[in-house]
């Protein structure tokens, strides 16, 4: 079983990043977790970028949020990728484009043009 | 929405918004039934809120017109033979405020749908709100599952709950009782 030992382990473990991390996050990932977000398939969606980017080892400098209903709600699941002053809004997404957007987008720079709002919503 | 769990989640994702410090999610399978209890202390809402939140077309959110989550699981509850009902008392009238929805289903009714990942979305409302205190408790036949957020809290001091580490010793958690009830 999974013990309250082994949870202090992990607190031990993680003090000193976490202290590190609050002030560091650059880039911040917000996924839609309203009625429409979540009828429309956000928790995968969601669960794939927490995941995602812990595997990656970029939890140190990327945040990974919810957000309720934005209003856009027949692009849902829709995820907001914030770096500094830009803002991308990824539509439709899936655990597997979530993937995509972290390895292409999160850790290479580049944006994931077919997925965003403006390349959906001719 | 193909299961109850992403029925649960987004009906307990009211309570965040209201603001809730406490919120406890109960599921209880006994006999033909299974009941969903979400109480938490939000702000509560007013008599006139609770009487038209039924109503696709009410909503108190400013980004869309329509509120259908309370519309939809009223039909999924309705659909197998059970029902919805919500007490609220608004922070304007007591200082003892918040909310409770509890939804009964027909667990054999064909229109039943399968609870689904309920893992996911107590991770998924934990990843969300690192800081409320949700407890879970999920009990059947064969016994119960259950977590609480203040316990984890008492371990991990200053460490948020929504570090990836956390929430994947919750999933294990919950997962290893789940299993457990199984195997029993």
């Amino acid at each position: 079983m999974k013990s309250l030992e082994e949870l202090k382990a992990i607190k031990a473990k993680m003090q000193d990043k976490v202290n590190l991390r609050t002030s560091s996050a650059q880039t911040r990932v917000v996924v839609g977790m309203a009625t429409c977000g979540i009828a429309a398939g956000a928790r995968p969606v969601l669960a794939a970028f927490v995941e995602g980017i812990n595997e990656a080892g970029l939890s140190d400098n990327v945040i990974v949020t919810q957000t309720g209903c934005i209003g856009i709600c027949q692009y849902e699941p829709v995820v907001e990728v914030f770096n500094g002053e830009d803002k991308v809004t990824y539509v439709k997404m899936t655990a597997e484009r979530a993937k995509e957007v972290i390895e292409k987008h999160i850790k290479g720079g580049n944006v994931v043009t077919e997925y965003t709002i403006g390349e959906n919503a001719k | 929405m193909d299961e109850l769990s992403l029925y649960v989640l987004d009906i307990t994702m009211n309570s965040v918004r209201a603001g809730a410090a406490e919120i406890s999610v109960t599921l209880r399978e006994e006999g033909e039934w299974l009941d969903f209890t979400v109480t938490d202390n939000g702000c509560g809402m007013t008599e006139e809120q609770v009487q038209k939140l039924t109503d696709p077309f009410f909503t108190t959110r400013k980004t869309r017109k329509v509120g259908l989550g309370i519309p939809f699981l009223t039909m999924l509850a309705e659909m197998t033979g059970g029902y919805v009902r919500i007490t609220s008392t608004h922070e304007s009238v007591s200082d003892d405020h918040g909310t409770t929805t509890h939804a009964r289903f027909g667990r054999n009714h064909i229109d039943f749908i399968p609870l689904g990942d309920m893992i996911g979305t107590v991770v998924t409302l934990i990843q969300g709100s690192p800081d409320i205190n949700f407890v879970y408790t999920h009990t059947t036949e064969r016994g119960t599952v259950s977590l609480s957020c203040e316990e984890l809290r008492a371990v991990l001091e200053d460490v948020p709950l929504n570090e990836p580490e956390v929430l994947a010793w919750i999933a294990d958690n919950l997962n290893e009782q789940y299993q457990a009830l199984a195997s029993d």
